[in-house]
Protein backbone atom coordinates (compact mmCIF):
# COMPACT_ATOMS: atom_id res chain seq x y z
CA UNK A 1 0.00 0.00 0.00
CA UNK A 2 1.37 3.34 -0.87
CA UNK A 3 -0.05 6.42 0.97
CA UNK A 4 -0.21 9.84 -0.51
CA UNK A 5 1.71 11.37 1.95
CA UNK A 6 5.17 10.30 3.50
CA UNK A 7 4.71 7.92 6.42
CA UNK A 8 7.45 7.02 9.14
CA UNK A 9 8.75 10.58 9.55
CA UNK A 10 7.80 13.74 10.92
CA UNK A 11 5.73 16.67 8.88
CA UNK A 12 4.65 20.41 9.87
CA UNK A 13 0.91 20.53 9.19
CA UNK A 14 -2.06 21.81 10.38
CA UNK A 15 -4.87 19.82 12.57
CA UNK A 16 -6.90 19.35 10.06
CA UNK A 17 -4.74 17.49 7.78
CA UNK A 18 -3.89 15.69 10.83
CA UNK A 19 -6.77 14.82 11.09
CA UNK A 20 -7.62 13.67 7.37
CA UNK A 21 -4.05 11.14 7.22
CA UNK A 22 -4.59 9.64 10.68
CA UNK A 23 -8.18 8.85 8.94
CA UNK A 24 -6.91 7.62 6.05
CA UNK A 25 -3.94 5.21 7.78
CA UNK A 26 -6.81 4.20 10.58
CA UNK A 27 -8.48 2.59 7.43
CA UNK A 28 -10.85 5.20 6.62
CA UNK A 29 -12.38 5.18 2.83
CA UNK A 30 -15.05 7.23 2.54
CA UNK A 31 -15.74 10.70 3.04
CA UNK A 32 -18.68 12.29 2.91
CA UNK A 33 -18.82 16.41 3.52
CA UNK A 34 -20.11 20.22 2.83
CA UNK A 35 -17.04 23.14 3.26
CA UNK A 36 -17.30 24.98 6.61
CA UNK A 37 -14.89 26.65 8.19
CA UNK A 38 -12.90 25.82 9.85
CA UNK A 39 -12.88 22.02 9.13
CA UNK A 40 -12.61 22.83 4.85
CA UNK A 41 -8.97 21.44 5.17
CA UNK A 42 -10.27 18.09 6.15
CA UNK A 43 -12.35 17.92 3.08
CA UNK A 44 -9.97 19.57 0.75
CA UNK A 45 -7.32 16.51 2.51
CA UNK A 46 -9.82 13.89 1.40
CA UNK A 47 -10.86 14.92 -1.81
CA UNK A 48 -6.74 14.63 -3.03
CA UNK A 49 -6.25 11.93 -0.97
CA UNK A 50 -9.46 9.31 -1.09
CA UNK A 51 -8.47 8.63 -4.93
CA UNK A 52 -5.40 7.56 -4.53
CA UNK A 53 -6.29 5.08 -1.88
CA UNK A 54 -9.02 3.37 -3.73
CA UNK A 55 -11.32 5.08 -1.49
CA UNK A 56 -14.56 7.93 -2.35
CA UNK A 57 -14.72 11.52 -0.91
CA UNK A 58 -17.68 13.33 -2.13
CA UNK A 59 -19.80 16.55 -1.34
CA UNK A 60 -23.27 16.38 -0.04
CA UNK A 61 -25.75 18.54 -0.50
CA UNK A 62 -25.24 19.58 3.48
CA UNK A 63 -24.30 18.08 6.08
CA UNK A 64 -27.69 16.92 6.80
CA UNK A 65 -26.63 14.61 3.51
CA UNK A 66 -23.30 13.77 4.74
CA UNK A 67 -23.80 12.38 7.86
CA UNK A 68 -26.83 9.99 5.95
CA UNK A 69 -23.95 9.41 3.07
CA UNK A 70 -20.99 8.56 5.95
CA UNK A 71 -23.85 5.78 7.88
CA UNK A 72 -24.66 4.29 4.49
CA UNK A 73 -21.08 4.09 4.01
CA UNK A 74 -20.40 2.70 7.45
CA UNK A 75 -23.33 -0.56 6.46
CA UNK A 76 -21.59 -0.88 3.11
CA UNK A 77 -18.38 -2.07 4.89
CA UNK A 78 -16.63 1.15 4.94
CA UNK A 79 -14.56 2.99 7.30
CA UNK A 80 -16.53 6.44 7.19
CA UNK A 81 -15.70 9.73 8.36
CA UNK A 82 -17.36 13.33 7.88
CA UNK A 83 -16.14 16.69 9.42
CA UNK A 84 -17.61 19.94 10.09
CA UNK A 85 -18.14 22.98 12.71
CA UNK A 86 -20.89 24.47 14.90
CA UNK A 87 -23.82 25.37 12.02
CA UNK A 88 -23.33 22.03 9.96
CA UNK A 89 -22.92 20.14 13.30
CA UNK A 90 -26.29 21.14 14.75
CA UNK A 91 -27.59 19.62 10.90
CA UNK A 92 -25.83 16.44 11.82
CA UNK A 93 -27.65 16.22 15.15
CA UNK A 94 -31.07 13.72 13.70
CA UNK A 95 -28.60 11.58 12.08
CA UNK A 96 -26.30 11.04 14.70
CA UNK A 97 -29.14 9.82 16.94
CA UNK A 98 -30.04 7.74 14.28
CA UNK A 99 -26.12 6.42 13.98
CA UNK A 100 -26.07 5.90 17.69
CA UNK A 101 -29.65 3.93 17.55
CA UNK A 102 -28.30 1.59 14.30
CA UNK A 103 -25.14 1.09 16.13
CA UNK A 104 -22.92 2.22 13.02
CA UNK A 105 -19.74 2.70 13.62
CA UNK A 106 -18.97 6.53 11.85
CA UNK A 107 -16.55 9.32 12.86
CA UNK A 108 -17.78 12.80 12.98
CA UNK A 109 -15.31 15.80 13.67
CA UNK A 110 -16.69 18.88 14.94
CA UNK A 111 -14.01 21.72 14.49
CA UNK A 112 -15.75 24.61 17.05
CA UNK A 113 -15.92 27.63 16.41
CA UNK A 114 -17.78 30.60 17.51
CA UNK A 115 -21.41 30.45 17.95
CA UNK A 116 -24.49 29.96 18.82
CA UNK A 117 -25.95 30.10 14.93
CA UNK A 118 -22.97 31.44 12.27
CA UNK A 119 -21.12 33.19 14.85
CA UNK A 120 -17.50 33.72 14.57
CA UNK A 121 -16.38 31.38 11.56
CA UNK A 122 -12.48 31.65 11.96
CA UNK A 123 -12.32 31.71 15.69
CA UNK A 124 -11.75 28.81 18.40
CA UNK A 125 -14.50 28.35 21.35
CA UNK A 126 -15.92 25.32 22.97
CA UNK A 127 -19.12 26.08 22.99
CA UNK A 128 -20.67 22.86 21.23
CA UNK A 129 -19.10 20.60 24.10
CA UNK A 130 -22.60 19.58 25.93
CA UNK A 131 -23.93 19.55 22.33
CA UNK A 132 -21.88 16.56 21.90
CA UNK A 133 -22.62 14.69 24.18
CA UNK A 134 -26.64 15.34 24.74
CA UNK A 135 -27.27 17.46 20.97
CA UNK A 136 -29.19 14.60 19.76
CA UNK A 137 -32.80 13.18 21.26
CA UNK A 138 -33.60 10.68 23.34
CA UNK A 139 -31.51 8.53 26.03
CA UNK A 140 -28.52 7.64 24.09
CA UNK A 141 -24.55 6.89 24.42
CA UNK A 142 -22.00 7.76 22.50
CA UNK A 143 -18.09 8.80 22.64
CA UNK A 144 -16.54 12.06 22.70
CA UNK A 145 -12.95 12.58 22.43
CA UNK A 146 -11.01 15.84 22.61
CA UNK A 147 -7.45 17.00 21.09
CA UNK A 148 -5.02 19.52 22.20
CA UNK A 149 -2.20 19.41 20.12
CA UNK A 150 -1.71 18.54 16.22
CA UNK A 151 -0.44 15.37 17.04
CA UNK A 152 -3.37 14.41 19.82
CA UNK A 153 -5.66 15.18 16.51
CA UNK A 154 -3.62 12.59 14.95
CA UNK A 155 -3.40 10.01 17.10
CA UNK A 156 -7.15 10.73 18.36
CA UNK A 157 -8.53 10.57 14.83
CA UNK A 158 -6.76 6.89 15.10
CA UNK A 159 -7.95 5.81 18.36
CA UNK A 160 -12.01 7.36 17.17
CA UNK A 161 -12.02 4.97 14.49
CA UNK A 162 -10.56 2.34 16.58
CA UNK A 163 -13.35 3.22 19.21
CA UNK A 164 -16.04 2.88 16.48
CA UNK A 165 -15.55 0.00 14.92
CA UNK A 166 -14.81 -2.17 18.33
CA UNK A 167 -18.23 -0.69 19.94
CA UNK A 168 -20.19 0.03 16.85
CA UNK A 169 -20.51 2.96 18.01
CA UNK A 170 -20.59 6.59 16.42
CA UNK A 171 -17.57 8.78 17.86
CA UNK A 172 -17.32 12.50 17.79
CA UNK A 173 -14.05 14.50 17.64
CA UNK A 174 -14.51 17.48 19.28
CA UNK A 175 -11.73 20.11 17.91
CA UNK A 176 -11.39 23.92 17.47
CA UNK A 177 -10.63 26.42 14.84
CA UNK A 178 -7.47 27.15 16.45
CA UNK A 179 -6.10 23.45 16.45
CA UNK A 180 -8.07 23.12 13.26
CA UNK A 181 -5.64 25.24 11.17
CA UNK A 182 -2.48 25.49 13.92
CA UNK A 183 0.42 24.20 12.19
CA UNK A 184 2.57 21.71 14.38
CA UNK A 185 5.43 19.16 13.80
CA UNK A 186 3.15 15.78 13.97
CA UNK A 187 4.68 12.25 14.11
CA UNK A 188 3.28 10.20 11.04
CA UNK A 189 3.83 6.56 11.78
CA UNK A 190 4.24 3.71 9.42
CA UNK A 191 1.35 1.58 8.90
CA UNK A 192 3.04 -1.52 10.90
CA UNK A 193 3.49 1.13 13.89
CA UNK A 194 -0.54 1.57 14.12
CA UNK A 195 -2.84 -0.46 16.07
CA UNK A 196 -6.11 -1.12 13.49
CA UNK A 197 -9.55 -2.22 14.70
CA UNK A 198 -11.71 -3.78 12.72
CA UNK A 199 -15.49 -4.15 13.48
CA UNK A 200 -16.49 -7.77 14.28
CA UNK A 201 -18.58 -9.26 11.60
CA UNK A 202 -21.04 -12.32 11.87
CA UNK A 203 -19.13 -15.54 12.25
CA UNK A 204 -21.98 -17.71 10.77
CA UNK A 205 -25.65 -17.42 10.05
CA UNK A 206 -27.24 -17.63 13.16
CA UNK A 207 -24.93 -14.27 14.54
CA UNK A 208 -25.81 -12.27 10.99
CA UNK A 209 -29.64 -12.89 12.03
CA UNK A 210 -29.44 -10.78 14.95
CA UNK A 211 -27.60 -7.97 13.77
CA UNK A 212 -28.43 -6.18 17.31
CA UNK A 213 -28.57 -9.11 19.65
CA UNK A 214 -25.33 -9.93 21.99
CA UNK A 215 -23.97 -13.23 20.80
CA UNK A 216 -20.47 -12.61 22.91
CA UNK A 217 -22.00 -11.69 25.67
CA UNK A 218 -19.81 -7.70 25.69
CA UNK A 219 -22.83 -5.52 24.24
CA UNK A 220 -21.18 -5.04 20.98
CA UNK A 221 -23.39 -7.24 18.11
CA UNK A 222 -21.45 -8.73 15.08
CA UNK A 223 -22.18 -6.19 11.96
CA UNK A 224 -23.75 -7.66 8.73
CA UNK A 225 -22.03 -5.65 5.85
CA UNK A 226 -24.90 -4.93 3.38
CA UNK A 227 -24.31 -7.12 -0.23
CA UNK A 228 -22.35 -9.81 1.19
CA UNK A 229 -25.44 -12.89 1.58
CA UNK A 230 -27.23 -11.66 4.37
CA UNK A 231 -30.68 -9.96 4.44
CA UNK A 232 -30.30 -7.00 6.92
CA UNK A 233 -33.25 -4.87 8.41
CA UNK A 234 -32.04 -1.25 9.68
CA UNK A 235 -34.17 1.10 10.94
CA UNK A 236 -34.19 4.45 13.80
CA UNK A 237 -37.37 2.62 14.92
CA UNK A 238 -36.93 0.72 18.48
CA UNK A 239 -36.09 -2.92 17.21
CA UNK A 240 -35.59 -6.37 18.65
CA UNK A 241 -32.74 -8.45 18.14
CA UNK A 242 -32.99 -9.13 14.73
CA UNK A 243 -33.38 -5.44 13.48
CA UNK A 244 -37.57 -5.43 13.12
CA UNK A 245 -39.45 -2.31 14.45
CA UNK A 246 -41.10 -3.50 17.83
CA UNK A 247 -42.28 -0.10 18.54
CA UNK A 248 -44.98 -0.72 21.54
CA UNK A 249 -43.51 -3.29 23.93
CA UNK A 250 -41.63 -1.16 26.90
CA UNK A 251 -38.95 -4.26 27.47
CA UNK A 252 -38.04 -4.12 23.59
CA UNK A 253 -36.79 -0.48 24.21
CA UNK A 254 -35.38 -1.17 27.48
CA UNK A 255 -33.28 -3.91 26.58
CA UNK A 256 -32.16 -2.18 23.56
CA UNK A 257 -31.39 1.42 24.95
CA UNK A 258 -29.97 -0.63 27.95
CA UNK A 259 -26.98 -2.30 26.28
CA UNK A 260 -26.28 0.56 23.91
CA UNK A 261 -25.27 2.29 27.61
CA UNK A 262 -24.06 -0.79 28.75
CA UNK A 263 -21.41 -1.46 25.92
CA UNK A 264 -19.90 2.25 26.19
CA UNK A 265 -20.20 1.80 29.93
CA UNK A 266 -19.06 -1.36 30.58
CA UNK A 267 -15.81 -0.65 28.74
CA UNK A 268 -15.55 2.95 30.35
CA UNK A 269 -11.93 2.31 31.83
CA UNK A 270 -10.86 1.49 28.24
CA UNK A 271 -12.21 3.87 26.56
CA UNK A 272 -11.30 7.14 29.04
CA UNK A 273 -8.33 8.47 28.57
CA UNK A 274 -6.38 11.25 30.97
CA UNK A 275 -3.49 12.85 31.29
CA UNK A 276 -2.10 14.86 33.99
CA UNK A 277 0.87 16.94 35.08
CA UNK A 278 2.11 17.87 38.71
CA UNK A 279 -1.20 15.99 40.51
CA UNK A 280 0.87 14.36 42.91
CA UNK A 281 1.55 17.06 45.46
CA UNK A 282 -1.17 19.52 44.33
CA UNK A 283 -3.35 21.19 46.29
CA UNK A 284 -5.21 23.27 43.35
CA UNK A 285 -5.95 21.35 40.24
CA UNK A 286 -7.19 22.70 36.91
CA UNK A 287 -9.50 20.20 34.33
CA UNK A 288 -9.35 20.82 31.49
CA UNK A 289 -10.37 19.74 27.72
CA UNK A 290 -8.74 20.84 24.09
CA UNK A 291 -6.68 23.56 23.22
CA UNK A 292 -6.92 25.58 26.79
CA UNK A 293 -4.90 22.45 28.34
CA UNK A 294 -2.23 24.35 26.65
CA UNK A 295 -2.43 27.06 28.45
CA UNK A 296 -3.53 25.27 31.72
CA UNK A 297 -0.26 23.44 31.53
CA UNK A 298 2.27 27.04 31.36
CA UNK A 299 -0.44 28.02 34.14
CA UNK A 300 0.41 24.86 36.15
CA UNK A 301 4.28 25.90 35.75
CA UNK A 302 4.05 29.81 36.33
CA UNK A 303 1.96 28.71 39.76
CA UNK A 304 5.08 26.12 40.79
CA UNK A 305 7.45 28.96 40.07
CA UNK A 306 5.31 31.11 42.38
CA UNK A 307 5.36 28.53 45.53
CA UNK A 308 1.81 27.13 44.41
CA UNK A 309 1.00 23.50 44.25
CA UNK A 310 -1.04 23.43 41.09
CA UNK A 311 -1.91 20.79 38.77
CA UNK A 312 -3.13 19.39 35.61
CA UNK A 313 -6.15 16.80 34.79
CA UNK A 314 -6.46 16.98 31.08
CA UNK A 315 -9.29 15.12 29.78
CA UNK A 316 -9.02 13.73 25.72
CA UNK A 317 -12.19 11.64 26.24
CA UNK A 318 -14.93 14.14 27.45
CA UNK A 319 -17.63 11.52 27.09
CA UNK A 320 -18.15 8.81 28.59
CA UNK A 321 -17.12 11.03 31.58
CA UNK A 322 -15.17 9.69 34.58
CA UNK A 323 -16.82 11.21 37.35
CA UNK A 324 -14.83 9.38 39.89
CA UNK A 325 -11.38 10.21 38.97
CA UNK A 326 -12.82 13.95 39.57
CA UNK A 327 -13.91 12.63 42.86
CA UNK A 328 -10.79 11.24 43.94
CA UNK A 329 -9.18 14.37 42.78
CA UNK A 330 -11.81 16.56 44.91
CA UNK A 331 -10.55 14.45 48.30
CA UNK A 332 -7.21 15.78 46.87
CA UNK A 333 -7.21 19.51 46.26
CA UNK A 334 -8.35 22.50 48.20
CA UNK A 335 -10.00 23.75 44.55
CA UNK A 336 -10.61 22.95 41.12
CA UNK A 337 -10.22 25.44 38.38
CA UNK A 338 -12.25 24.88 34.92
CA UNK A 339 -10.90 26.80 32.44
CA UNK A 340 -13.01 26.64 29.41
CA UNK A 341 -13.64 28.64 25.88
CA UNK A 342 -17.75 29.05 26.78
CA UNK A 343 -19.61 30.70 29.73
CA UNK A 344 -19.68 27.12 31.92
CA UNK A 345 -20.00 23.12 30.18
CA UNK A 346 -17.30 21.23 31.10
CA UNK A 347 -17.55 22.98 34.37
CA UNK A 348 -21.45 21.27 35.24
CA UNK A 349 -19.74 17.94 34.48
CA UNK A 350 -16.45 18.51 37.19
CA UNK A 351 -19.09 20.22 39.95
CA UNK A 352 -21.13 16.80 39.70
CA UNK A 353 -17.67 14.91 40.15
CA UNK A 354 -16.72 16.99 42.90
CA UNK A 355 -19.57 16.13 44.60
CA UNK A 356 -19.06 18.20 47.12
CA UNK A 357 -14.94 17.72 48.15
CA UNK A 358 -13.72 21.02 46.58
CA UNK A 359 -14.86 23.96 45.84
CA UNK A 360 -15.05 23.85 42.00
CA UNK A 361 -14.51 27.68 40.03
CA UNK A 362 -15.39 28.75 36.38
CA UNK A 363 -12.28 30.47 34.51
CA UNK A 364 -15.03 31.06 31.30
CA UNK A 365 -13.87 33.15 28.03
CA UNK A 366 -15.15 33.69 24.88
CA UNK A 367 -14.86 35.92 21.92
CA UNK A 368 -12.66 33.68 20.30
CA UNK A 369 -9.02 33.78 21.53
CA UNK A 370 -7.54 31.13 23.69
CA UNK A 371 -7.17 31.92 27.70
CA UNK A 372 -3.82 33.27 28.04
CA UNK A 373 -1.28 31.27 31.02
CA UNK A 374 -1.60 34.50 32.99
CA UNK A 375 -5.36 34.59 33.06
CA UNK A 376 -5.20 31.36 34.70
CA UNK A 377 -2.54 32.02 37.07
CA UNK A 378 -4.37 35.05 38.06
CA UNK A 379 -7.42 34.11 38.63
CA UNK A 380 -6.08 30.99 40.88
CA UNK A 381 -3.50 33.49 42.68
CA UNK A 382 -6.49 36.31 42.91
CA UNK B 1 15.03 28.06 24.16
CA UNK B 2 11.64 29.74 23.32
CA UNK B 3 11.48 31.90 20.82
CA UNK B 4 8.48 33.83 19.74
CA UNK B 5 7.92 35.40 15.99
CA UNK B 6 5.08 37.63 14.98
CA UNK B 7 3.94 38.37 11.77
CA UNK B 8 1.47 40.64 10.62
CA UNK B 9 0.32 42.85 7.32
CA UNK B 10 -3.33 42.36 5.28
CA UNK B 11 -4.36 39.60 3.56
CA UNK B 12 -2.88 38.73 0.52
CA UNK B 13 0.49 39.74 1.22
CA UNK B 14 1.42 36.34 2.12
CA UNK B 15 1.72 36.92 6.18
CA UNK B 16 0.79 33.19 6.48
CA UNK B 17 2.96 31.67 4.06
CA UNK B 18 6.02 33.51 5.51
CA UNK B 19 5.50 31.99 9.33
CA UNK B 20 4.36 28.32 7.52
CA UNK B 21 7.71 28.43 6.09
CA UNK B 22 9.65 29.34 9.05
CA UNK B 23 7.99 26.84 11.12
CA UNK B 24 8.82 23.89 8.49
CA UNK B 25 12.34 24.83 8.65
CA UNK B 26 12.14 24.40 12.32
CA UNK B 27 10.11 21.38 13.08
CA UNK B 28 11.34 19.46 9.81
CA UNK B 29 15.08 20.27 9.03
CA UNK B 30 16.26 21.29 12.59
CA UNK B 31 14.03 19.12 14.31
CA UNK B 32 12.98 21.60 16.47
CA UNK B 33 9.32 22.21 18.11
CA UNK B 34 7.29 24.56 16.48
CA UNK B 35 3.71 25.50 16.27
CA UNK B 36 2.34 27.95 13.89
CA UNK B 37 -1.23 29.49 14.14
CA UNK B 38 -2.89 32.07 12.67
CA UNK B 39 -5.85 34.59 12.79
CA UNK B 40 -7.59 36.51 10.00
CA UNK B 41 -11.17 37.37 8.98
CA UNK B 42 -13.15 35.90 6.64
CA UNK B 43 -11.74 37.74 3.59
CA UNK B 44 -8.87 36.28 1.32
CA UNK B 45 -7.70 39.94 0.60
CA UNK B 46 -7.18 43.06 2.39
CA UNK B 47 -8.30 42.28 6.19
CA UNK B 48 -5.86 42.41 8.49
CA UNK B 49 -3.68 39.01 8.67
CA UNK B 50 -1.55 37.78 11.66
CA UNK B 51 1.05 34.81 12.04
CA UNK B 52 2.33 33.74 14.68
CA UNK B 53 5.63 31.06 15.25
CA UNK B 54 6.89 29.78 18.23
CA UNK B 55 9.89 27.56 18.21
CA UNK B 56 11.70 26.01 20.91
CA UNK B 57 13.73 23.04 21.77
CA UNK B 58 11.02 21.37 24.39
CA UNK B 59 7.83 20.75 23.64
CA UNK B 60 5.49 23.97 23.04
CA UNK B 61 2.83 24.04 25.84
CA UNK B 62 0.96 27.67 24.90
CA UNK B 63 0.93 28.00 21.24
CA UNK B 64 0.51 31.59 20.94
CA UNK B 65 3.11 34.45 21.18
CA UNK B 66 3.03 35.88 24.32
CA UNK B 67 5.84 39.06 23.88
CA UNK B 68 7.72 38.46 20.17
CA UNK B 69 11.59 38.06 20.64
CA UNK B 70 10.98 39.16 16.44
CA UNK B 71 8.37 40.53 14.33
CA UNK B 72 7.37 41.96 11.08
CA UNK B 73 5.17 44.27 10.45
CA UNK B 74 3.84 44.67 6.77
CA UNK B 75 1.06 47.25 7.10
CA UNK B 76 0.47 50.26 9.05
CA UNK B 77 -2.81 48.70 11.10
CA UNK B 78 -0.86 45.80 11.93
CA UNK B 79 2.42 48.48 13.46
CA UNK B 80 -0.07 49.94 15.17
CA UNK B 81 -2.12 47.14 16.79
CA UNK B 82 1.04 44.79 17.72
CA UNK B 83 3.91 47.02 18.23
CA UNK B 84 3.65 47.50 21.86
CA UNK B 85 3.36 43.95 22.49
CA UNK B 86 7.25 43.05 21.42
CA UNK B 87 9.86 42.52 23.63
CA UNK B 88 12.51 44.69 25.05
CA UNK B 89 15.10 44.52 22.67
CA UNK B 90 13.39 42.64 20.14
CA UNK B 91 14.02 42.62 16.72
CA UNK B 92 11.65 44.46 14.72
CA UNK B 93 11.41 44.52 10.85
CA UNK B 94 8.79 47.07 9.33
CA UNK B 95 8.04 47.64 5.78
CA UNK B 96 8.71 51.38 6.13
CA UNK B 97 6.64 52.41 2.54
CA UNK B 98 3.26 50.95 4.24
CA UNK B 99 3.97 52.11 7.82
CA UNK B 100 4.33 55.89 7.32
CA UNK B 101 3.75 56.52 10.90
CA UNK B 102 5.92 55.45 13.59
CA UNK B 103 6.47 55.31 17.09
CA UNK B 104 10.17 56.47 17.16
CA UNK B 105 10.64 56.24 20.91
CA UNK B 106 9.35 53.10 21.52
CA UNK B 107 11.79 51.90 18.50
CA UNK B 108 14.47 52.63 20.34
CA UNK B 109 14.47 49.97 22.75
CA UNK B 110 14.14 47.44 19.48
CA UNK B 111 16.47 46.52 16.99
CA UNK B 112 14.68 47.72 13.95
CA UNK B 113 15.01 47.04 10.47
CA UNK B 114 13.12 49.61 8.23
CA UNK B 115 13.12 49.14 4.56
CA UNK B 116 11.15 49.46 1.46
CA UNK B 117 10.57 45.43 1.29
CA UNK B 118 7.73 45.84 -1.67
CA UNK B 119 9.88 47.91 -3.96
CA UNK B 120 13.63 45.96 -2.82
CA UNK B 121 11.48 42.67 -3.57
CA UNK B 122 10.54 44.19 -7.08
CA UNK B 123 13.58 45.15 -7.85
CA UNK B 124 15.24 41.73 -7.07
CA UNK B 125 13.08 39.24 -8.96
CA UNK B 126 10.29 41.33 -10.65
CA UNK B 127 7.71 40.34 -8.81
CA UNK B 128 6.40 42.62 -5.70
CA UNK B 129 4.71 39.77 -4.15
CA UNK B 130 7.87 38.38 -2.79
CA UNK B 131 8.24 40.09 -0.24
CA UNK B 132 7.75 38.28 2.14
CA UNK B 133 10.48 35.75 1.18
CA UNK B 134 12.87 38.88 0.86
CA UNK B 135 11.69 39.22 4.65
CA UNK B 136 12.17 35.63 5.75
CA UNK B 137 15.75 35.95 4.18
CA UNK B 138 16.58 39.23 6.06
CA UNK B 139 14.76 37.50 9.46
CA UNK B 140 16.81 34.61 9.29
CA UNK B 141 20.05 36.57 8.04
CA UNK B 142 19.75 39.01 10.84
CA UNK B 143 18.66 36.56 13.77
CA UNK B 144 20.21 32.96 12.64
CA UNK B 145 16.62 31.38 14.26
CA UNK B 146 17.26 28.60 11.74
CA UNK B 147 19.73 28.06 9.55
CA UNK B 148 20.23 29.46 6.29
CA UNK B 149 19.97 25.90 4.40
CA UNK B 150 16.93 24.76 6.78
CA UNK B 151 14.57 27.80 5.44
CA UNK B 152 15.69 27.05 1.94
CA UNK B 153 14.12 24.04 1.59
CA UNK B 154 11.41 25.04 4.12
CA UNK B 155 10.57 27.93 0.87
CA UNK B 156 11.34 24.63 -2.19
CA UNK B 157 8.73 22.84 0.09
CA UNK B 158 5.89 25.51 0.04
CA UNK B 159 6.34 27.96 -2.44
CA UNK B 160 4.34 27.40 -5.57
CA UNK B 161 5.68 25.13 -8.15
CA UNK B 162 7.77 26.26 -10.75
CA UNK B 163 8.18 29.82 -8.87
CA UNK B 164 11.12 27.89 -6.38
CA UNK B 165 13.85 30.17 -8.16
CA UNK B 166 12.13 33.10 -7.86
CA UNK B 167 11.57 32.98 -4.43
CA UNK B 168 14.96 31.51 -3.24
CA UNK B 169 16.43 34.77 -4.99
CA UNK B 170 14.14 36.89 -2.71
CA UNK B 171 14.84 34.74 0.01
CA UNK B 172 19.44 35.01 -0.84
CA UNK B 173 18.51 38.87 -1.23
CA UNK B 174 17.34 38.92 2.12
CA UNK B 175 20.85 37.14 3.16
CA UNK B 176 22.52 39.84 1.82
CA UNK B 177 20.84 42.63 2.85
CA UNK B 178 20.81 41.15 6.68
CA UNK B 179 25.02 40.83 5.94
CA UNK B 180 25.27 44.75 5.69
CA UNK B 181 22.68 45.33 8.63
CA UNK B 182 24.77 43.12 11.47
CA UNK B 183 26.50 45.39 13.23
Amino acid sequence: MRYPFPVGRSDFIQGDEAVARAAILAGCRFYAGYPITPASEIFEAMALYMPLVDGVSIQMEDEIGSIAAVIGASWAGAKAMTATSGPGFSLMQENLGYAVMTETPIVVVNMMRGGPSTGQPTFPAQGDLMQAVWGTHGDHMLIVLSPSTVQEAFDLTIRAFNLAEKYRTPVVILGDAELAHMRERVYIPNPDEIEVVNRKLPANEDEAKLPFGDPHGDGVPPMPIFGRGYRTYVTGLTHDESGHPRTVEPEVQQKLIGRIFRKILDHKDEIISYETFELDDAEIAIVSTGIVSRSAIRAVKMLRERGVRAGLLKLSTVWPFDFEVIEELAEQVRKIYVPEMNLGQLYHLVREGANGKAEVELIAKIGGEVHTPMEIVERVVG
Amino acid sequence: MRKEVLFSGFGGQGVILASVILGRAAAVYENLYAVQTQSYGPESRGGASRAEVVISDEPIDYPKAITPDYAVFFSQEAYTKFLHTVKEGATVIVEKDLVPHRDTEFEERLKVIALPLTEIAEETTGLSLTMNILTLGILVGVTGIVGRESIEKAVRDAVPHGTEEINLRALRKGFELAEKLKP
